[in-house]
């Protein structure tokens, strides 16, 4: 198995990443389906309102990895140091009910949340989601983005300090991407822990302050966007790449170890 | 729980055509069914033609006169008959598909029956195209003319009785309007007895009227036997019924059964699969179970939506029915019972259906596709397949709800046996099912 990355160690040096103020710990998480690896010994830290990106390939293990994390499914092997209930969890498709309404839908998960008081926490939410004018329509008629921040919405119903989204921006337009990374970034200033998957290269440059660089279920590197690019650059004779384009040299990265 | 229970309904409502169809598509279903059990075929079209002239249709049995045409009258019940005016166009009937079947009564019938001497025949003409048809206008013509010859039978003996105690007892006779005295064999021997005591004793001739004496005698007392004998020539052979298995319920009531059990299994199967499946079709699933709500919890909460939805439809479809079949409303709480039991067993079904298929649609599929079979399976009668074939079909029936619920509602409804066999048997198909539709739950949130 080829150890990951890190910023702080060279190429080939193995080391748990266990920041003193980490709010979210895996160890060796390793997860088959049948005889294949999903994941092979995967572990991560994030600390208190860290931005986090899981970046990799189709099939590179990121949603298995973001679902051991929120306990949708168990690991063969390796653990996770907060419960369930402690993380919030945003799927990649909206996990929401069409036929009702915006608030029907937030009400509803609020009180299954047992949150204090429901209605102010339904009003918070349509402020925070920007959907209060939306607010009494099935969710099955909002576009895709807005539906996406219903999801969003109903996964920070429970103030975990951790969330985990799962692909937050595909099959959404420049605009309602840019709405939900707004809406994000504001949590991860409160305090909020997020970690999120992605396939959007630019959107993980762009926003995350550590990449997490997994294929074929291993994870390869974690660090900042810029330290990928130093790695990548000091590595250049086994593979070229273009000075300041993260996606070249997250490529590039791939292809020097193989992928 | 209540809440998922109130966003369920919210979300029914908000499904107008759904729930119209999932209310309608089962009465209609059960009332076919019921409507099919309860009612016969529709009469077949036979056509008939007599050939006896008007003048010949009477005969005359023992002095007593029949018109042997009104012997057709429980036929013409039977079928919807279509009277031409010869053979050659009843059969031409037959043959061009206008009727199933034709009745031709030759023009010599009423003479042989008259005569006593051979059997009359009529003609009977099949269109064998349905093969179905042509057995139900064979049969119920075959049964008809059995019927006719009972009765002609009948008149036969009775005649030859009268004759029989004419000759036994004597008296007077018409024949073609001219007055006979017959002596009688009882009249025979009080003669002969009073005729032998005025001969002398030691006569010869006295001992020959004493034997001729005992003949009169032991001939009328064989001859008082005879009205049994020719009873039993007119019926060989009676039926005597002796119920063994099952209730006495009317086939109105149990086509009232077989609509409400039909309705229960329809409702609840598809209401419980699909909501389940809904859950995963919406994403929802894993939201739910990452500790807002147990698996198990969300099972318990999908059987009760689905077993009280149909127990309400089932219920008001029987208050409807009791507008046209007597219900015995005494035993409500046992329809309640069963039905209950019934909705919960089907539920547990559901369950294991909807987690097996994991998407709305194909769960209503599968649904439709199981139960419509199953009910068939249930619906077999002994005795209407080999016994190998009907013991598999038992087992097939008894492992799933709508045998034990057709026994359980019939039992309420109709008081047709013991209800709670049936209901012990749905309670162990609700465990089973349950725990079918828990261990499905696991792969449920797989992708």
């Amino acid at each position: 198995m080829a150890d990951p990355v890190t910023a702080e160690h060279s190429p080939g040096e193995h080391k748990r990443e266990a920041p003193a103020a980490a709010v979210l710990q895996a160890d060796g998480l390793t997860k088959r389906y049948g005889d294949r690896e999903a994941l092979r010994d995967v572990s991560l830290s994030a600390g208190r309102g860290e931005l986090v990106a899981v970046i990799g390939p189709n099939g590179a293990g990121k949603t298995t990895l973001l679902s051991i994390l929120a306990g949708i499914q168990r690991p063969d092997s390796g653990s996770v140091s907060r419960a369930p209930e402690e993380i919030g969890w945003v799927p990649q498709q909206a996990a929401v009910y069409g036929k009702l309404t915006v608030r029907e839908n937030i009400e509803l998960f609020a009180r299954l949340e047992k949150v204090e008081d429901p209605a102010a926490t339904v009003d918070r939410m349509l402020d925070l989601t920007g959907l209060r004018d939306r607010a009494d329509d099935q969710v099955g008629e909002l576009s895709s983005g807005n539906r996406q921040r219903v999801n969003i919405a109903v996964g920070l119903l429970g103030r975990q300090p951790v969330l985990l989204l799962d692909e937050p921006s595909a099959a959404l337009d420049p605009r309602q991407r840019e709405r939900v990374w707004e809406f994000v970034l504001s949590l991860t200033e409160a305090g909020t822990t997020v970690v999120y998957s992605t396939h959007n290269i630019q959107e993980a440059e762009r926003h995350a302050q550590r990449v997490l660089v997994l294929a074929d279920g291993e994870l390869l590197f974690s660090g900042s966007p810029r330290e990928l690019e130093q790695i990548v650059e000091r590595e250049r004779d086994r593979a070229p790449v273009e000075r300041g384009d993260f996606e070249e040299a997250f490529v590039a990265f791939l292809r020097q170890r193989g992928h | 729980m209540r809440w998922l229970l109130l966003k369920d309904l919210r979300i029914l409502r908000r499904s107008p055509l759904l729930v119209g169809l999932l209310v309608l598509y089962p009465v209609v279903i059960a009332t076919l069914i019921g409507f099919a059990l309860s009612r016969g075929p529709d009469k077949p079209q036979v056509a008939f033609v007599s050939l006896v002239p008007e003048s010949a249709e009477e005969i005359e049995l023992g002095g007593e006169r029949i018109d042997v045409t009104r012997q057709a009258g429980p036929l013409f019940r039977a079928i919807d008959p279509v009277r031409v005016k010869t053979r050659e166009e009843a059969i031409a009937k037959v043959r061009s598909g206008d009727v199933l079947g034709a009745v031709v009564v030759p023009e010599d019938t009423t003479r042989k029956l008259q005569a006593g001497l051979e059997p009359a025949e009529i003609e009977v003409f099949y269109n064998a195209e349905d093969p179905v048809k042509a057995s139900y206008v064979r049969d119920t013509i075959k049964s008809q003319v059995a019927d006719a010859n009972n009765a002609l039978t009948e008149r036969y003996a009775k005649v030859a009785l009268t004759f029989l105690d004419l000759i036994a007892t004597g008296g007077e006779y018409n024949f073609f309007g001219r007055d006979f005295q017959v002596l009688g064999l009882q009249r025979s021997e009080r003669i002969l007895t009073e005729a032998q005591r005025d001969l002398p004793a030691g006569s010869p001739a006295r001992e020959q009227v004493a034997s001729v004496i005992e003949f009169a005698r032991l001939a009328r007392e064989n001859l008082d036997l005879s009205d049994d004998v020719l009873a039993s020539v007119g019926t060989p052979i009676r039926v005597k019924q002796t119920q063994l298995d099952g209730g006495s319920t009317p086939l109105s009531s149990f086509a009232v059964a077989i609509a409400v059990s039909v309705s229960l299994m329809f409702i609840t199967l598809l209401l419980a699969a699909g909501a389940l499946a809904l859950e995963r079709e919406e994403n929802a699933f894993p939201r739910l179970v990452r500790g807002l709500v147990s698996r198990t919890g969300l099972l318990v909460e999908k059987a009760g939506l689905a077993a009280a939805c149909s127990l309400v439809v089932v219920l008001m479809m029987l208050a409807g029915l009791g507008l046209f079949v007597d219900l015995d409303w005494g035993r409500f709480p046992l329809w309640v019972a069963a039905a209950s039991a019934g909705a919960l067993a089907f539920a547990a079904m559901g369950l294991a259906v909807g987690t097996l298929t994991r998407e709305v649609r194909a769960a209503s599929l599968l649904c439709v596709m199981v139960s419509l079979p199953l009910t068939f399976l249930a619906l077999v009668p002994s005795g209407s397949v080999a016994p190998a074939l009907y013991d598999v079909v038992r087992a097939i029936s008894a492992i799933f709800p709508f045998r034990p619920t057709l026994d359980a509602m019939d039992s309420a409804l109709n008081d047709s046996g013991g209800i709670v066999v049936p209901l012990l048997h749905l309670a162990a198909l609700f465990v089973a099912f349950g725990a079918a539709s828990r261990l499905g739950l696991r792969r449920f949130a797989a992708r």
